[in-house]
């Protein structure tokens, strides 16, 4: 999250897991297509959907790029399911790319 | 041999609670043990159909019956049906409102999805009868219900 330089939206201390996958997307079915069982998500998408979505794919945490941050109702829903949120400045393409170069892998283990 | 039913009504266009009711079937199935695989494909079969059910349905209603060697999910709206099962099967197709597409939804793959999560499907509709989307997991021999 330092190399995003993310501000946590919630969960702070909900991140003890260390994450190897990262997946990026707006699009919720493809998200629940792929396998994305504790991988950190990387999404502009900051719909309640977002944060149930995540939920049932197993999904570790979410990261809203763009500067984006999802309304205080959302945030609440997140809280409820212990879903930690970050939020970064940052847009999807430069996150991807500073956290590929921290060693972290698509969802399917490859570079 | 013991089973257990488990149902949730699905609200359409309730974009505000859509998901809670699979969320809901997940926690069920977690607290009974079941493989956590096995679970994750439930509950993305489930989640899916329910915003199958929002997106275009009508209302309708999550039937979930656990038995001892599987699980059976039917998803049931009175929406205006499928006009066409097979088009609508194919990943990429989608009649989604720019509402659902708002939220993330319409990529054209949530039967695909369910077909590839699910050990088997059916699906029952026709234009004006509503759907119906009936799916089985099977548990490997591995008992969920005692």
């Amino acid at each position: 999250m330092r190399e995003l330089e993310a501000r946590v939206l919630l969960g702070e201390d909900g991140l003890n897991a260390e994450i190897t996958r990262c997946g990026a997307s707006d699009l919720m079915s493809d998200v629940l297509a792929r396998p994305t069982d504790g991988i950190l998500l990387l999404t502009g998408l900051t719909s309640v959907q977002t944060v149930r979505t995540s939920k049932i794919a197993g999904v570790v945490a979410i990261v809203f790029v763009r500067g984006k941050t999802p309304l205080p109702e959302v945030i609440e829903v997140a809280k409820t399911q212990q879903m930690p949120l970050f939020s970064t400045s940052y847009g999807m393409f430069a996150c991807c790319g500073r956290l590929h170069a921290l060693g972290l892998t698509g969802l399917d283990g490859r570079r | 041999m013991a089973s257990l039913r488990k149902s949730f009504p699905i609200v359409a266009r309730d974009f505000v609670h859509a998901g809670e009711a699979s969320i809901h079937v997940q926690n069920i199935l977690k607290s009974m043990h079941l493989e956590p695989a096995l679970i994750r494909r439930i509950a993305i079969c489930c989640y899916e159909g329910e915003m199958n059910a929002v997106i275009h349905g009508g209302n309708g209603q999550i039937h979930m019956d656990i038995e001892a060697d599987r699980l059976a999910l039917e998803i049931i709206d009175d929406g205006p049906g499928i006009e066409d099962i097979d088009r609508a099967m194919q990943p990429g197709y989608s009649t989604a409102s720019e509402e659902a597409r708002e939220m993330g939804f319409g990529a054209g793959m949530g039967l695909t999805n369910m077909k590839n999560h699910s050990d088997e499907i059916h699906i029952d509709s026709a234009p004006g009868q509503g759907t119906c989307v009936h799916m089985h997991f099977s548990f490997d021999g591995k008992k969920a219900v005692s």
